[in-house]
């Protein structure tokens, strides 16, 4: 009776890791992502835009609008790559300081960037993988050179 | 032994209270001693470094010299608008040190711009509006290269120049500069660590209650 229950549970522990492993193939990038795109965010993002993504009075905007980073998601990389100088309204206030551009930047971080962001202060984007990234920059309306 | 516990309670008793009743701020810079004679006798005096006159236009375009510091405690920094390192981390900072003192008439706050191409006293109003300030107890001031270079390097010992290898062509460094009443150096903080800036604001109190 002890062996049975104790087989019972070895059996269920290794099905159960089994399972695990397969769901984290994708969980493991998100995580690897997210790490790294905190990393990049404190380098190239946080001096701005704040460590609680909470920007600097009306000098830099917010990354805490869930709503305007959820319905510009796919202009969120050419932002990062190319900067940004046009007037933005957030939660119904005006910023217009010129955001750098950072070219030197990979499809592959912008998109650890964006993982970041978009999963941090509020928002729930989600995962961004590097095959997005690399399609929203070939759309970019203001692309510099 | 009682005795001894006692001597010991004593001394610590005695130890703390000079520590806290009475806190001072180092004098800091370079200083020079001057001896004169007074009713025939030599007495040394201590001449400690200061900040010289300047003369510069503030976010109003208005004239700022070292008199409207007269009888004030102020925080000099050196800064420019369109910088994306560490300028916006220092203030960041600086905006808690506003707040704290905000309406105190001998407490001001100087940011010199060293983008003196660039940061016209239009621009250096509309930062300060943009961080949400209006008045002039904080005061953004533009000036010659020569002369905000000289001031930094001479007077506040911050280094600022202009260096073509620098990704934005400027080069400062970040630290919050405390000058007493009389123009002296009393204190110098690294403006981007908060901690440093905490414990500016708790040793701004200590100079306000200095006589």
């Amino acid at each position: 009776m002890r062996n049975s229950i104790l087989y019972f549970f070895i059996c269920s522990f290794s099905v159960f890791m089994v399972f695990e492993s397969c769901q984290s193939e994708q969980q493991i990038k998100y995580a690897r992502y997210y790490v790294n795109g905190k990393g990049l965010y404190e380098k190239h993002c946080q001096n701005c835009h704040n460590s609680d993504g909470t920007g600097l009075k009306s000098l830099y905007p917010p990354l805490t609008d869930t709503a305007y980073i959820r319905n510009n998601k796919n202009k969120l990389s050419c932002w990062i790559k190319y900067g940004q100088n046009s007037k933005i309204i957030i939660s119904g206030k005006e910023y217009n300081t010129p955001m750098p551009a950072n070219t030197q930047l990979a499809d592959i971080e912008i998109a650890q960037i964006i993982v970041y962001i978009g999963n941090s202060f509020g928002n729930k984007l989600g995962y961004y993988d590097t095959s997005e990234a690399n399609a929203d920059l070939k759309n970019c309306s203001f692309k510099k050179n | 032994m009682r005795i001894f516990i006692l001597f010991l309670l004593a001394g610590l008793s005695l130890h703390s209270c000079t520590n806290k009743k009475d806190p001072k701020l180092p004098i800091l810079g370079n200083r020079e001693p001057v001896q004169r004679e007074v009713d025939g006798k030599t007495i040394t005096d201590t001449i400690y470094q200061t900040i010289q006159p300047f003369s510069y236009l503030n976010q109003d375009s208005i004239p700022v010299t070292e008199k409207d510091f007269d009888g004030k405690i102020y925080v000099a920094d050196f800064f420019f608008t369109s910088c994306n390192t560490i300028c916006p981390v220092m203030h960041r900072n600086m905006l808690k040190v506003y707040e704290k003192f905000k309406g105190n008439p001998e407490v001001k706050i100087l940011s010199h711009s060293i983008d003196i191409k660039y940061d016209l006293p239009s621009r250096l109003k509309n930062y300060a509006t943009k961080l949400g300030l209006s008045g002039n107890q904080w005061e953004f001031v533009h000036g010659s290269t020569d002369s905000i270079y000289k001031i930094a390097a001479r007077d506040y010992l911050v280094a600022a120049y202009a260096d073509k290898a620098e990704l934005q062509g400027l080069v400062h460094q970040g630290w919050f500069v405390l000058v007493d009443k009389n123009k002296r150096l009393r204190g110098a903080y690294d403006g981007t660590k908060e901690d440093q800036v905490d414990q500016m604001i708790a040793d701004m109190q200590i100079l306000l209650n200095e006589k």
